[in-house]
């Protein structure tokens, strides 16, 4: 006997796991600010990473008013100015890019795109963002303690992190911050656990791992790497808050100050430094493969054709994460370990530059001969190609050991970074935003504002970052409270300092734009309906807009295909959704 | 904690052969581990995540111990008992290792028992692991006072450098916090268990789910986990 499907649903395997029961809100507090629903926390996670945020891009500006006008601003000592940067560094890395993509992005996005109801473990995710907000909180608190937050750079180095010479050493300032990491730690690690569970455990019928957008790969690998990664940076605070509080001296050399020998003695910096590092690059990517996800779907989406090479984009993402876990030490090459490892760690290092490449290429070849939408999400995905290449290809120059032992601790150093770890991922947060508004509030992003809000980003962003190539290539050292007079700063140096603070404070105030824009498309933007974009993926598919708690009313989708089928030829439209059962070959099955 | 059932009604569809049939079973739909529920996933990888936190924090200790120029105290004389006027070395770890390993095997018992749906048994199986826990922290507030007594600070110590105290107390108090929530849960889950929860699916407190036999076997991964902990921090701090 021949077995025949009887309906399509037979040609996918059955449900394996019995629908799950969500936890029903029953009053506003509930509904609204102890929420167990993933979108709210979502939103929850991402207002207040914006908002801190918000912070230290104020910080940067009142940094770059100092380095344009030194000395004229009265209230921007150099303890000030340290305390800045320091704020402005930890802030931008972990509680904006690390909170928003993973607790913002994760927990809307995975459930959304995987076709589940929920997170896995909703009550714990919930946690997870109230012990964020605390973390932040008790971040805040430093600026208003005694002493004010902590200026020991945002990497913390000891000694000096916990020696009297530097803002918040021998305060309170300090203590906050390493408290606060912990904090962060221990919350991300309650939803990260969720993310990754639900990414293994909680996917839709049909939704095969190679099926996922690369939206969910990449903050998959990342929270993975999360959770790989921040147990150092933990362990790390610990010992450095003992040390401070204690007096123990896992890190502290014997040492000096002030004429006085202080009791530490026999500690390890370097230590500080290889667990710092250990977490701190691959956090680098962490950042990164959010980003690198969201721009794959925002690409093919808005050039109407499917994703160039999705195997290899995939294991690109996979191998980009493991290789992250074996270059830390090109963070250290001037930091006096044994010179050895800089051979090893700077080939590991340009190694990683051929998966990031493969990636590169495909975005190309995605757009090439695309049906190109240069929608406001386009554009940010297409600023963000740019910016990672140029930021990408310093990258090449500060991994090699003898062209990274000159340029360390330049101005060369920030804007590297700035540009591969600041602008690049912020692009495709915007863009992000821009493209999943909709889908969140039921109305598009108005139009002008963003289109504005985009060029005055992108091209103030090189005006800011490449000059200051040009500065580091001059010897401007970086993190110096004022540069004077001195033989490696021509006066050209010193205009170019006050053009970039203009340029900072330009892009700064665009984001007010951005935010009004937000604000008020909330209630007066355009109606979007379900799927303004007219995308593949799940999340477009919903039964309303915005989704419901449990996202999906009665019946869970089913998935047929895989996220990128645009522009299919002999389709009735230049899309198909991935839970539209496939007609040729429902006839076909039937036919045998 | 969660929705662990195996509802399949059909075989699965046919895989392809070799390599490609490895992988497309990997990759799945819906679950890539095959009747592992939600909360033992959340456990393993949790305890992934840990093994690198302790991974860490030894590593880190070995690097002190190595890089400090002062000499390292010997630890078989520091931690030995004086037991009828001799000194037996390691006397007390060696007990608290025992106690502990043996808290291994009531819990794998309170397992077995937890899924023939033995409340009673496994209940006091439970406690009873709970017990060697709490043993074991007792030993170890006693090792600690009478290392303070001796003049160990995790600044200071008489004997040599500095680290000792401070990675002593920093591993076996990270650790012994571990064990102490680990008793705690245990606790609550044998609470449980001998109530019946699992049986007429009353709700969680605060999670308002279902409860099921299988948490028994998710606090025993922690569990042995954390004996498993011990068993690297006794060899690398006393036995080295």
């Amino acid at each position: 006997m021949v077995n025949i499907p009887s309906s399509i649903d037979d040609t996918i395997p059955a449900a394996e796991v019995e629908d799950v029961e969500l936890y029903h809100s029953h009053s506003w507090w509930t509904t609204y600010v102890f929420s167990q629903d993933a979108k709210v926390i979502a939103i929850q996670y991402s207002l207040t990473a914006i908002s801190i945020g918000l912070v230290a891009l104020v910080l940067s500006w009142l940094m770059r008013l100092q380095l344009a006008f030194p000395g004229y601003f009265a209230f921007i000592d150099a303890e000030h100015y340290y305390q800045f940067i320091t704020m402005h560094g930890m802030i931008m890395v972990i509680y904006l890019l690390t909170a928003l993509f993973l607790g913002g992005f994760g927990n809307y996005l995975i459930p959304l795109m995987l076709g589940a109801r929920d997170m896995v473990f909703p009550y714990a995710n919930m946690l997870s963002y109230w012990l964020y907000l605390l973390a932040v909180l008790v971040l805040v608190a430093g600026f208003f303690a005694p002493g004010g937050p902590t200026g020991a750079g945002w990497t913390l180095y000891p000694p000096q992190a916990v020696l009297s010479g530097t803002p918040g050493g021998n305060d309170w300032g300090i203590i906050l911050m390493l408290t606060s990491l912990i904090l962060f730690i221990i919350g991300f690690t309650m939803g990260g656990l969720n993310y990754v569970v639900t990414v293994l455990q909680g996917r839709a019928r049909g939704m095969t791992l190679m099926r996922m957008p690369l939206t969910i790969w990449g903050i998959f690998t990342a929270t993975v790497m999360a959770l790989l990664a921040f147990p150092a940076l933990f362990v790390a605070s610990v010992m450095m808050l003992f040390d401070r509080i204690l007096g123990t001296s896992f890190f502290m050399p014997a040492i000096v100050e002030m004429g006085e020998q202080l009791k530490h003695g026999g500690g390890s910096p370097i230590l500080f430094q290889h667990l710092f590092w250990f977490f701190g690059h691959p956090e680098v990517y962490i950042v990164a493969l959010p980003a690198f996800g969201i721009v794959s779907d925002l690409i093919s989406t808005h050039a109407r054709k499917n994703i160039f090479g999705y195997r290899m984009m995939v294991w690109a993402i996979v191998v980009i994460g493991a290789l992250s876990f074996v270059v830390w030490a090109h963070h250290m090459y001037v930091s006096g370990m044994n010179p050895k490892f800089g051979f090893f760690f700077a080939t590991t290092t340009l190694i990683i530059a051929v998966p990031t490449a493969i990636k590169v290429y495909n975005w190309v070849l995605t757009l090439w001969r695309g049906d190109i939408h240069l929608t406001i999400p386009m554009l940010f995905a297409l600023g963000f190609i740019v910016t990672f290449v140029n930021g990408g290809l310093t990258g090449l120059f500060l991994g090699n050991v003898v062209v990274d032992v000159p340029l360390s601790d330049t101005m060369f150093v920030v804007a590297h970074f700035h540009m591969v770890m600041g602008v690049a991922p912020i692009m495709v947060i915007f863009g992000a935003i821009y493209h999943w508004y909709p889908k969140i509030t039921g109305r598009m992003l108005d139009e002008t504002m963003g289109r504005i809000h985009f060029w005055v980003t992108f091209l103030g962003a090189y005006l800011i970052f490449f000059p200051m190539h040009y500065l580091g290539l001059l010897g401007a050292p970086r993190r110096y409270y004022e540069l004077g007079e001195t033989v490696v700063n021509p006066t050209s140096a010193h205009d170019l300092n006050i053009f970039i603070t203009l340029m900072a404070w330009t892009v700064g105030a665009a984001q007010i734009l951005f935010l009004f824009n937000a604000a008020w498309s909330l209630r007066r933007g355009k109606e979007s309906g379900g799927n303004p974009w007219r995308a593949t993926t799940l999340e477009w598919q919903t039964p309303t807009t915005p989704p419901p708690h449990g996202n999906w009313g009665k019946d869970l989708p089913v998935v047929y295909r895989w996220a990128y089928d645009y522009s299919v030829p002999g389709a009735p439209e230049d899309f198909i959704p991935q839970n539209q059962p496939d007609p040729e070959r429902r006839s076909k099955e039937h036919s045998t | 904690m969660s929705q662990v059932t195996q509802t399949e009604t059909k075989a699965p569809l046919p895989l392809p052969e070799g390599v490609r049939g490895f992988a497309s079973d990997w990759a799945s739909d819906q679950r890539t581990f095959k009747n592992v529920s939600w909360g033992k996933a959340m456990m393993w990888i949790f305890l992934l995540s840990d093994t690198f936190v302790f991974g860490c924090f030894l590593l880190a200790y070995m690097t002190a111990r190595m890089s400090t120029p002062v000499a390292w105290p010997n630890p078989s004389e520091v931690f030995a008992l004086n037991i009828g006027g001799q000194e037996v070395p390691l006397i007390l770890i060696a007990i608290m290792t025992f106690v502990l390993i043996s808290s291994s095997g009531t819990m794998a018992m309170a397992v077995n028992y937890g899924y023939r749906r033995d409340r009673r048994k496994t209940a006091i199986l439970m406690l009873l692991t709970a017990l060697f826990g709490v043993m074991f922290v007792g030993m170890q507030a006693f090792e600690w006072t009478k290392l303070i007594t001796e003049g160990v600070r995790p600044w200071e110590n008489p004997w040599g450098a500095a680290q000792f105290g401070s990675t002593f107390f920093m591993i076996t108090g990270f650790h012994g916090t571990h064990v102490t929530i680990g008793v705690i849960f245990l606790v609550i889950i044998a609470r449980k268990v001998w109530r019946g929860d699992f049986d007429t699916e009353k709700r969680g407190f605060f999670t308002s789910r279902k409860g099921h036999y299988e948490i028994v076997e998710i606090t025993g991964l922690y569990w042995h986990f954390v004996d498993l902990v011990w068993v690297f921090i006794f060899a690398f701090f006393y036995l080295w």
